[in-house]
């Protein structure tokens, strides 16, 4: 009976807005709890993904919205890569010749500029995301992860975009993975989405902590513009990690980026070693940061729409 | 147990309101000042700007008593399922946190709240529309957004088109729509939404009258469909057409609960502003209403008193102070007055009159009074609403609050008043009546005599 749920034990216990199907009689029938909730509260992966088709309407939305009413539409997408690999491409290319272990530098620049652009882009949209999507909390109920985990994924596009850019410019240079000549697949490029993953899993797991922090302290949104900068200068994008001096280089790879920019480089352009335990410990920050971050996040959610 | 819908127990929701609400503007001096003299107004503070308090978030240490509001204290009742139950109260008695609180979007401070079914929330129609996408593209997103599934959206679309009256217009971006359209469109997605329990709020309070009248409609389909419906609303005839029972709520308490004509009865004769003024805090207006801040409205008797009971046959004075902040073209300061019931009266704006609208057609900032005389002999006895709007005609509406003080009139000497009677309508002026006698006489005076003579007296 219903009875049996409201006792006192339970009275005390983590909120975490209960769903429980209480058989009552002949039907099933789904019960709410609600009642202040205290500490940590766990992640319900069972709920973001009932609410999979939210998120997939605010992706929709996000591109279909993005590019409307500018004169050169998803264009852009490209543009912004582009000039910056020209620009790194004259400045630390040609005139401050940074080594790049025989690779065009145009293509050294753009592979690093892909993972990079999906990962700021991504951080900096979901750490807006929670304030800029302040109608739908507090008038509605969902969980408020989508919004993140939406602001983060639909960045996939715009980097869908620039990487059609990186193939022709690898059939321009003639640069093939593991060749000179003809472009295949080599076993390395099969490991290409993991590290497009971990550049996701790092930005939402950033992202959250900005947009949660961001609910309450707005100094994130001028925050996040120069975050970015600082970061791109400790990420092996416009210079190779080879150039940080060997002892430094797992302190080096604290900074997750590292990791998913050089792996999406060996996975692109066959370098020679793989970047082994330099990705290890790329690849566990994020998830640290990732899990710390969704932890932050469904704690600090009860008072997102008191304080937005 | 099994036909319990909604129960709650104790729940109460604390606001911590910080000290400093970072703004800088004369509003920051009004908010002191006005909290001064009337620190007994409890309102939640949608926002709370204050990053001290709001990092933490179980509001539990330091316990200053200005910087602690209840907006929802000690609330306990059970709704069954398939009861349509109707809360009133006025601004800031905790209606809309309560709905927050069962739909799920702010969490109870104390207390707790069991909820039987799905609950759909329509706390505003329209919510995630996003004006670059077409008619169809927001039903989409607009009933994914409210808990909709695609493949039943998909089932509804037809249906939703229709309702809403805007099929020529589904594949033209939102922002293209007249605001009327936008609404329709908002509304007619959000009304198909099918939960078990549904909770609404002041959804009616937009549109045009024709438009609330087809929600209203469809709200009472909704309620004899045997689903459960809490409904808010300011809209008396609404909540006594559309619900069984009532719930009055006042300062955060629930003060009353029953059958709806009573409650509302009860509500009409205790509720609202006793002393014939509304002042606005600070906290009470929306950003959305500058560079206009609504300060007092105010019922001036005969005597120059402020009061709540004028006589019928006197005249008396509305009037409204309000600051600018900017400059505004065309800004028309107007009053609705309603009966208590909801039915309109009339509705009336400071610059009808040409030489005053040639004469403000900008009016720059400062403090202003705007006043309106009510002519003796003018409303019937009872209980009347005055509301507030101020707006450029087909620009802005910068504020508009339909119920902001109630009042009563009392017909002592009105016309007719020698027969304790109700007369009915909601004006009662001294007309003029004149009573001739002639023809009777005449047509008596031929049937009895035959005089068949011109007689007149």
């Amino acid at each position: 009976m219903t009875q049996t749920s409201l006792s006192e034990g339970d009275h005390s216990s983590q909120q975490e807005d209960v769903l429980s199907k209480t058989r009552q009689g002949l039907t099933d029938e789904l019960v709410l709890h609600i009642r202040p909730s205290r500490g940590w509260s766990a992640i319900n992966l069972k709920e973001i993904y009932n609410f999979r088709e939210l998120i997939f309407f605010l992706i929709w939305r996000d591109i279909k919205v993005r590019y409307k009413q500018t004169a050169l539409g998803a264009a852009w997408a490209i543009i912004q890569p582009v000039l910056t690999m020209v620009v790194f491409t004259i400045f630390f290319g040609k005139l401050a010749k940074v080594p790049t272990d025989g690779v065009p530098y145009p293509i050294f620049s753009y592979t690093g500029l892909l993972p990079w652009g999906l990962f700021v882009k991504g951080l900096a949209d979901a750490g807006h995301s929670l304030v800029s999507h302040r109608a739908m909390i507090t008038k509605i109920y969902f969980p408020r992860l989508v919004i993140p985990f939406a602001s983060v994924l639909s960045g996939i596009v715009d980097f869908g975009l620039a990487f059609f850019v990186l193939i022709g410019m690898m059939i321009y240079y003639n640069y093939a993975p593991g060749s000179t000549y003809q472009i295949y697949l080599t076993p390395a490029l099969m490991t290409l989405p993991l590290f497009i993953i971990l550049a996701l899993i790092t930005a939402l797991g950033v992202g959250l902590w900005l947009s949660a922090l961001n609910v309450i302290y707005r100094d994130i949104n001028y925050i996040i513009p120069f975050l970015t900068q600082f970061w791109l200068f400790i990420t092996p994008v416009a210079y190779p990690s080879s150039m940080i001096p060997e002892k430094w280089q797992l302190i080096y790879a604290i900074n997750p980026m590292t990791g998913v920019v050089e792996g999406f480089r060996w996975a692109l352009l066959g370098s020679e070693t793989a970047p082994g335990l330099m990705l290890v410990v790329s690849t566990t920050i994020s998830l640290v940061v990732l899990i710390s971050g969704l932890f932050y996040f469904r704690r600090m959610e009860r008072t997102f729409a008191d304080s937005v | 147990m099994n036909d319990i819908a909604i129960q709650t127990e104790n729940l109460g929701k604390l606001y911590r309101i910080g000290t400093n609400l970072g703004e800088v503007s004369p509003r920051q001096d009004y908010k002191t000042l006005r909290e001064t003299i009337s620190n007994t107004v409890s309102v939640p503070f949608k926002r709370m700007n204050s990053k001290k308090h709001a990092s933490d978030p179980s509001f539990k240490n330091t316990k200053s008593e200005d910087d602690i509001i209840w907006a929802l204290k000690n609330v306990t009742f059970t709704v069954r399922k398939g009861e349509v139950v109707g809360v009133i109260g006025r601004n800031g008695a905790g209606k809309s946190t309560l709905l927050k609180i069962l739909s799920r979007i702010t969490e109870p401070s104390e207390g707790f709240a069991e909820v039987h079914g799905r609950v759909g929330s329509l706390l505003e129609v329209g919510t995630g529309f996003h004006p670059e996408l077409t008619g169809r593209e927001n039903i989409y997103l607009n009933g994914a957004i409210l808990g909709m599934k695609r493949a039943e959206i998909d089932k509804k679309f037809n249906e939703i088109v229709a309702f809403s009256e805007v099929e020529k217009f589904i594949d033209t971006p939102v922002k293209r729509y007249s605001s009327g359209m936008y609404l329709r469109l908002a509304f007619s997605v959000a009304a198909h939404l099918e939960p078990e329990i549904l909770v609404v709020d002041e959804v009616l309070a937009v549109g045009d009258a024709e438009f609330q009248r087809k929600c209203l409609g469809k709200l009472s389909d909704v309620a004899h469909e045997g689903r459960t419906v809490l409904f808010v609303s300011h809209n008396m005839s609404a909540i006594l057409r559309l619900t069984e029972e009532t719930i009055v709520l006042d300062k955060g308490h629930m003060v009353y609960r029953a059958p709806t004509p009573t409650a509302v009865d009860y509500y009409m004769s205790s509720g609202l502003a006793k002393i014939g003024e509304r002042e606005w805090r600070i906290d009470e207006v929306p950003e959305s209403s500058k560079p206009f801040l609504p300060l007092v409205m105010r019922l001036i008797n005969q005597q120059g008193q402020v009061v709540d009971t004028i006589r019928s046959t006197e005249p008396a004075m509305v009037e409204i102070e309000y600051l600018l902040e900017a400059p505004i073209t065309g800004l028309r300061i107007g009053i609705y007055l309603t009966t208590a019931r909801g039915e309109y009266v009339l509705a009336s704006f400071d610059t009808d009159s040409s030489q005053l609208f040639d004469k403000y057609r900008v009016r720059a900032p400062g403090h202003y009074h705007s006043r309106c005389r009510i002519p003796a002999d003018f409303l019937n006895e009872g209980r009347y609403i005055l509301g507030i709007n101020a707006s450029s005609f087909r620009i802005k509406r910068f504020f508009q609050e339909e119920q902001s003080l109630a009042f009563t009139v009392d017909a002592t000497d009105a016309p007719g008043a020698h027969w304790p009677e109700l007369r009915l309508g909601p004006v009662r002026p001294r007309l003029e009546w004149q009573i001739e006698i002639s023809d009777f006489v005449s047509y008596h005076l031929e049937e009895q005599t035959g005089f068949d003579g011109d007689m007149r007296i």
